[in-house]
This record gives structure tokens, C-alpha cells and sequence, in this order.
């Protein structure tokens, strides 16, 4: 028989177990199992869950296509995550269960496809261009690139191993600008938000971010930045559990996400 | 008893066998002679002693406090002491945002910092030191409090008795007894400081030279140059095992505190 200080202690923690076991139960999403009377039988019997990752910068465009997909296809879902692209195609190498990638430069893309993991050749859903973000009052008095070469000023921009880095390194190249970062970030929406914050007088993300952050930020256009474009590929991936509904998705975006693509400020593919 | 003490030690070491297995060995010479390695070792080691320090400094003082506090409501001794141990059980990256909001330039403290002295604190070393130095002051408050408290009360009374003041007590009696504590608490202050990266990142940003620590480093050469990232692992485990071993376990008196 336990008694006292310890008897408590153990209902505290059976308490607290059960409460964490019963929110777990409420994160994973219920679908309709295939082939159950309760669903209406779905065109083209596509069911199930797949994992998309996609670019940090894809997200103010994806979920309302991911929802659109699933009101189109009752019974199935479609789970998003965002990250640095670099960072998400290591980890597909590495054999995480993603079944659809969405990167942000063809070079992330091909760190997956030299290692054979894609199902269908990707294909190109949209491309972007940097834009210099400053917080709306920008205290920093930011014009342009070159501010970016001066030390006094806190600028930060996306580490040169994502693709956002990569066109910054482009960008300051062909604008002949000795850029002074006080930061490399892991990803773009950091980048961002750091400049909303007002921790840093200006960044370097894309056009599509400062669209979206709407007036937490001012965009400062770059000249330069249209030679340094970025291309989105596409592509399900070999090792899905469900290549049916990973292709039929893909497909989706490749077909009808373009007026979302387009409203976002992202640029055509070619 | 045997089987689960087996699978926790495998818990344990396998990880590290894991490292020291994969570690390309044959470039390992290469790799920490190139330009990501040596600055970040530099910058890691700095920082972790300039945030032992001011967790000495600042630690010492309040572990007096606490030592002391026997007077005090049994309520605000618990909340001061739980405030104390709160980094022990924060995220490291939660720690990150909650600095960002009192020392950056629209936080709490960082505003008017910002405003009277144009003082920006992210992004610079010293946000480092004070990333670190948030989590690993309860280590050291902790450590020398429960040290402070393990002094025999006879010897501060002999010093009074003499006619020392409380301040050439503290310092020259009770100190000197406590400093086993204090070391003990000083070494896992630093050992935390060396491996702390969420609040780091989060708080302080990532530039080579300035704010890119060992683990900072690590993170960042993992997508693109996982030689890197193990040989920058495998330093790091190296560092650690050589602290702890050298320490004989004087450090779990920190632990156990």
C-alpha cells in the first residue's frame, strides 16, 4: 500500500501521463481507410497520407494547395513541413519518410536525384528572385546593395549552403558588393524574421517572402537579383510509401498551382 | 537488473562508438586544419571561459543568498530556487527566444539599451557569452550552494569570534572550505557552455569568426560537408571525456549538490 507524500507523487505522475498520452492521440490526423464503407469511394482510389518537404519558401503557397488537393480527393492527406532545402534533401538521403520534395535551386534537388531517390524526373513549378527586406520604419536608412557592405550596419542573409544563400553570393558577385554579414542564417524564414523583428536593419530573402510578410516588412527591389534567379523542382520520391497518391499530388502542382504560384509573386518557370 | 543496466550502458556508449567508428579518420588531419574547424574551437573555448567567469562572478554571490536564505518564507526560497534550476529544464532554443525578447533591439531590456548607447547585442560574441553563461549559472549557483551550506558552522563562528567581518569570513573561511563545490560547479558550467547551441543560434546568429561555436559549426557543415561535421563531433567528445576524466570525479560532488 503506498501512503502519503509518495502516494501523491505517484497520481501526480500517472496524471500527467495520461494527459500526454491523450494529446498524442490528438496529433495524428484520422483519414478514412481505403476501401471503407464510410467513405464515398474516392475518384481514382486515391487514399492515405503522404509527407511533403518543401522549401521554407514555399510556405505561404503549399497549404492551400495541400487542402485544395484534399478537397479534390476526399480521404486523403497531405502533411506539409518546411525547412532549409539543403538541410531537407540531407535528411531524405539520410531515409526520412518524405514521398513528395519541393527545393528552392536545382542543386538541392540534385543532391537527391544523384542519389537515385526520385521516382519521376523533377520538374520545374516556379522560379524567384532575392529582394532586400528592411523592418517598415527601416532604421538602418537602407537604400541598396551596397549597404550591405557596411559594417555598422546589421544585415544578415541566408547561409551560402541554402539555395537563398547561394543567390546572395550570386547577387553581391554581380553587383561587386563586399557584403559584411553579421549573420548566415540556416533558412530564409529566418532571415525574415529577424528583420520583422527588428533585429536586423535589412536581410536578403526572396520577393515572395517580403509579399507575404506583407506590412511587417518594406521590400527594397534589386536590380541584380534577375540574374540570379531561383528554380523550384518538383518531385515524388522512390522510397514513398504511397507513390500513387505522391505522384498524383505532384502532378497537381505542377498543373494547376500556377495562379497560387503567380498570386504569391512567384515567377513563371521558364 | 543486468539486461536493462546492459541496454543503457549500450545507450550510452553506443553513440560514441558509433562516432569514433565512422570518423574519417584518414582526413581528419585535413579536416581540422581547414577554415571551419580551428576558429570555431578558438571561439568555442573562449566564450565557454568568459561565461564560466561571469557565472563565477555573478553565481557566487547568489548562492550566498540562497545559502543564507533559511530565513526567509518556505515559499519564496522554492520560487527563487526553481527561477535558479529554470535553464536546467528550458529548451536550449526556448532560452534563445526568451533572450531575443529582453536583449534585442525591441526587447525589454535591449530597447532602451538600443536607444540611449546604439548597443546591439545579437549577433555579437558577447551574446554568446550570455547564452552560455544563462545555461550554465544553476549548475554553478546550485553547486556552490550546496557547497556554502556543507560548511561547518563552527569555523565561521571561530572567525567571529576572532574578530573577523563577514566579508574577510566569507572570503577567507568559507570560500576557501566551499571551493571543491565551486570548482566542481565552475567545470560543468563550462562543459555546459561549450555544447550549448539552440539558445546560441537562436540568440546569437551564425557568422564564422564571431558567433559560429563548435556546435554552431557542426550544424551548419552537416548538409554539406558531413566530414566536417564529424570531425568537429568527434573534437568535441574528445574535449569532453578529457575534462570529465581529469576532474577524477570531483565533478559529481556538482551533481549531487
Amino acid at each position: 500500500m503506498i501512503r502519503g507524500p509518495a502516494r501523491r507523487s505517484l497520481a501526480c505522475a500517472t496524471t500527467v501521463g495520461l494527459v500526454a498520452v491523450a494529446l498524442t492521440g490528438c496529433a495524428e490526423p484520422r483519414n478514412a481507410a481505403p476501401g471503407s464503407p464510410a467513405s464515398s469511394g474516392p475518384p481514382g482510389g486515391l487514399a492515405g497520407t503522404i509527407t511533403v518537404d518543401a522549401a521554407a519558401s514555399l510556405s505561404p503557397v503549399l497549404p492551400k494547395l495541400a487542402r485544395a488537393f484534399e478537397d479534390d480527393h476526399p480521404g486523403t492527406t497531405v502533411r506539409l513541413g518546411f525547412g532549409g532545402s539543403s538541410a531537407l534533401a540531407a535528411q531524405i538521403v539520410a531515409g526520412a519518410p518524405v514521398d513528395v520534395f519541393a527545393a528552392a535551386s536545382t542543386a538541392t534537388m540534385a543532391t537527391v536525384t544523384d542519389a537515385k531517390l526520385t521516382a519521376d524526373p523533377p520538374v520545374t513549378i516556379a522560379r524567384n528572385r532575392l529582394e532586400i527586406a528592411v523592418p517598415p520604419s527601416n532604421p538602418g536608412r537602407i537604400a541598396g546593395l551596397a549597404d550591405f557592405a557596411d559594417p555598422t550596419r546589421t544585415v544578415i542573409v541566408c547561409d551560402p549552403q541554402v539555395p537563398c544563400g547561394a543567390a546572395a553570393r550570386q547577387v553581391f558577385a554581380l553587383a561587386k558588393v563586399a557584403a559584411k554579414p553579421d549573420s548566415y542564417e540556416p533558412d530564409v524564414t529566418s532571415v525574415l524574421t529577424k528583420v520583422e523583428t527588428g533585429d536586423a536593419d535589412a536581410g536578403l530573402v526572396y520577393r515572395t517572402d517580403v509579399r507575404a510578410a506583407g506590412s511587417k516588412v518594406k521590400g527594397i527591389p534589386v536590380g541584380q537579383a534577375a540574374s540570379a534567379l531561383t528554380a523550384y523542382p518538383i518531385a515524388p520520391l522512390s522510397a514513398s510509401q504511397n507513390l500513387p497518391l505522391a505522384k498524383a499530388f505532384t502532378d497537381y502542382v505542377v498543373q494547376r498551382g500556377a495562379p497560387d504560384l503567380a498570386a504569391a509573386g512567384f515567377l513563371p518557370p521558364q | 537488473m543486468i539486461a536493462p543496466a546492459v541496454l543503457g550502458g549500450v545507450l550510452l556508449a553506443g553513440p560514441l562508438v558509433a562516432l569514433l567508428v565512422r570518423a574519417p579518420w584518414e582526413r581528419m588531419g585535413e579536416l581540422l586544419a581547414g577554415p571551419v574547424v580551428l576558429p570555431a574551437l578558438g571561439l568555442s573555448f573562449g566564450t565557454a571561459f568568459a561565461s564560466t567567469v561571469v557565472c563565477v562572478v555573478l553565481g557566487v554571490p547568489l548562492a550566498a543568498v540562497l545559502a543564507g536564505s533559511d530565513g526567509w518564507p518556505r515559499a519564496v526560497t522554492r520560487v527563487a530556487r526553481a527561477v535558479v534550476a529554470t535553464p536546467l529544464v528550458l529548451p536550449p532554443v526556448v532560452g534563445g527566444i526568451a533572450l531575443l525578447l529582453l536583449l534585442s533591439r525591441t526587447g525589454l531590456l535591449g530597447r532602451p539599451l538600443f536607444a540611449a548607447f546604439g548597443l546591439t547585442i545579437p549577433f555579437t560574441t558577447a551574446a554568446v557569452v550570455i547564452a552560455q553563461a544563462f545555461v550554465g549559472l544553476p549548475f554553478l549557483v546550485l553547486s556552490v550552494e550546496g557547497a556554502l551550506r556543507g560548511v561547518d558552522a563552527r569555523f565561521t563562528v571561530a572567525a567571529a569570534t576572532l574578530g573577523a567581518s563577514p566579508w574577510a569570513t566569507f572570503v577567507r573561511v568559507t570560500l576557501p572550505l566551499a571551493a571543491p563545490g565551486l570548482a566542481a560547479g565552475a567545470v560543468l558550467s563550462f562543459a555546459r557552455a561549450l555544447g550549448e547551441f539552440g539558445a546560441t543560434i537562436t540568440f546569437a546568429g551564425s557568422l564564422p569568426g564571431v558567433t559560429e561555436t563548435l556546435p554552431v559549426a557542426a550544424y551548419v557543415a552537416l548538409t554539406n560537408d558531413p566530414g566536417s561535421a564529424i570531425a568537429i563531433a568527434v573534437v568535441l567528445v574528445v574535449v569532453a571525456l578529457a575534462v570529465l576524466l581529469a576532474l577524477r570525479e570531483r565533478w559529481l560532488t556538482g551533481l549531487r549538490a
